[in-house]
């Protein structure tokens, strides 16, 4: 193979890298709005397959076999996974490709300190990059789990678990810290793997587990978050590693991105990021017992019949859809509800909390992947001041984000979390399988106003024999 | 930071190596400022596209990983080169793709009002 490998000069690489930079800055500008977002992730695209591809010009490769024998298996497996997967199994896809890019720039790391010595500010970064992108992958891998279902999604919680994970940190960083102040205690053995390095990987992928798994399943749009800038960053420290401007520059603005979603979902639970981290909220989902005597004798049950025979004569709906909507894949009824609504002179829209779902953006997504046109879905802030002018209000699949508990009871652990005020509506209708608590494992008032009644079902089916009932009815 | 410790090799050229860091820190502290700037005025609509959007991004990791499994400088090195260009692949083809996928459903369902 006669490749140009090595004949693109270092000016002209740094300067296809700033390229790159600006294609992915622009791209991500192009997000701010869905009809531009697709251009901008084809532009951040195309400025991916530039980095890569001056990269490959410009260095001298010698094992071009190995290099492209990854690039195909990455790619392939890659490509698959993306087109196979279900719109509703996105969350644990995002966080396993995020967990594969933290790990790729640990390993990377760890590569390009062999065989040479390495100074001061090289070794930490190296470090940073090492536990930062190695806890990524195994946290992602764990979080993935919790969301496929494979691993308990409840808070697995033990004595002194942070006193484990302090230790782990400590141990991580002490033999982080071997490696950079003692590179020639076996120089042979040094030279050829750096066995400190991979040491302090091992210690930080028992970190990474610990650190996940007592985290309950409704804060995985915040560990996902949370996960996604860290790889970023792993990336970031990776260039400094390298010296590379282009894995500094895109590292930090992917850590930036997933630091502001993390911000923005832990406000909109009213709760700090430690408390998700560290809280465990979750631990115990079967303590729904005495729920029952709670709503004894307030709770009104409805049918869709009776569901529809409101909607025939509501001016305006809003429909608030929770995880529960994608567990029970009963977006598409609920679509074609909204769609027959609006066909008949309805005024319909989608009240959606942030933290709706399991990850940021996770209900949209889903709706969208139904047809619901982006308008139609509104934010919490925008939706809120409306229920009063509201008719009819359809929850389905969500708890917590409709508790006006948040509102009222100060001593409420879910006290401050801005909620969706749906009981402002004329009549509220939500659907639910039973009057079992949401992740925070309080009872929720609304399912006992006056105004409130119960459609006790599946999601998907419910919702189906809606649309029939509205379709007769027409 | 320099020869304080023991066994600390300095590179030849020590100044070279601080402008390098100066410069590599530029870098990052303008970019966490413009990476800030630019996501805040993402709609929560995007939220799920921007993270995996961003999430390919990170796999600019894998220019790393190919300099690495292609420089051949021993064998360790490029049986983790490979590794590590299989895993930034994974995330760059997927994580492109998947944010594709979604964003047309958005384009399609509300690029305009239908």
């Amino acid at each position: 193979m006669t490749l140009p490998f090595g004949s693109l000069p270092d000016p002209a690489l740094s300067l296809a890298y700033l390229i790159a930079a600006i294609m992915f800055i622009q791209g991500l500008r192009d997000m701010t709005h869905p009809r531009t977002a697709v251009r901008g992730n084809l532009l951040s695209a195309g400025g991916m397959l530039l980095a890569v591809a001056v990269t490959l010009l410009s260095f001298n490769i010698i094992t071009p076999a190995v290099l492209v024998g990854g690039l195909v298996v990455g790619g392939l497996i890659g490509g698959v996974m993306a087109v196979r997967v279900q719109m509703t199994q996105m969350p644990q896809l995002v966080g396993v490709f995020n967990g594969f890019g933290g790990g790729a720039s640990a390993v990377v790391a760890g590569a390009e300190l062999i065989g040479g010595s390495f100074s001061v500010d090289v070794g930490l970064a190296a470090i940073f990059s090492g536990i930062v992108g190695t806890v990524t992958f195994f946290g992602s891998m764990v979080a993935a789990g919790k969301l496929h279902g494979v691993i308990s999604s409840s808070a697995i919680r033990y004595k002194g678990e942070h006193i484990v994970k302090i230790l782990l940190l400590v141990a991580s960083l002490g033999a982080g810290a071997y490696m950079v102040a003692q590179p020639g205690m076996v120089p042979f053995l040094e030279a050829a793997w750096v066995p400190p390095y991979w040491i302090m990987v091992l210690i930080a992928a028992a970190l990474g587990i610990l650190l996940v798994i007592p985290i309950g399943g409704a804060d995985m749009p915040v560990v996902i978050a949370l996960l996604n800038a860290y790889s970023g960053l792993a990336a970031s420290g990776t260039g400094f590693v390298l010296g590379n401007s282009a894995l500094i520059i895109a590292g930090t603005l992917v850590g930036a991105a997933g630091m502001i979603l993390t911000v923005i979902m832990c406000e909109s639970m009213n709760r700090s990021l430690t408390n998700v981290l560290f809280g465990g909220w979750g631990e115990d989902p079967s303590e729904g017992e005495d729920m029952e005597d709670i709503y004894e004798g307030q709770i009104q049950e409805t049918s869709p019949v009776e569901v529809d025979i409101l909607l025939d004569t509501a001016d305006r709906v809003v429909i608030v859809p929770g995880y529960g909507m994608a567990v029970a894949q009963a977006q598409h009824a609920v679509a074609e509800l909204a769609q027959l609504l609006k066909e008949d002179g309805v005024d319909v829209e989608f009240g959606i909390h942030p933290v709706a779902g399991r990850m940021p953006g996770h209900m949209n997504v889903l709706l969208a992947e139904a047809d619901v046109p982006y308008d139609m879905m509104k934010e919490l802030e925008e939706i809120n001041p409306t229920f009063k002018q509201t008719d009819v209000v359809i929850v389905t699949g969500a708890n917590d984000v409709v508790n006006p508990k948040a509102n009222e009871d100060e001593g409420s652990p879910i006290s401050g979390m801005p909620v969706l005020n749906v009981s402002d509506a004329q009549s509220v209708i939500v659907n639910k399988r039973s009057l079992s608590p949401g992740f925070s494992g309080i009872p929720n008032p609304l399912f006992a106003k006056d105004n409130t009644s119960m459609l006790f079902g599946d999601g998907k089916e419910m919702m189906q024999e809606l649309v029939n009932e509205y379709k007769e009815s027409r | 930071m320099s020869a304080l410790v023991d066994g600390i090799v300095l590179t030849a050229e020590g100044g070279a190596s601080v402008n390098q860091l100066i410069q590599n820190l530029t870098f990052f502290v303008l970019a966490a400022f413009l990476g800030y700037s630019v996501i805040t005025k993402i709609p929560a609509n995007l939220h799920t596209p921007l993270m995996s959007g961003a999430n390919a991004i990170t796999g600019i990791t894998l220019v790393g990983a190919v300099v690495v499994a292609g420089e051949g400088q021993t064998q360790v090195a490029t049986v983790l080169g490979f590794v590590a260009v299989v895993m930034a692949t994974i995330n760059v083809v997927g994580g492109y793709l998947v944010t594709h996928r979604m964003l047309k459903d958005f384009s399609r369902g509300g690029g305009g009002n239908r």
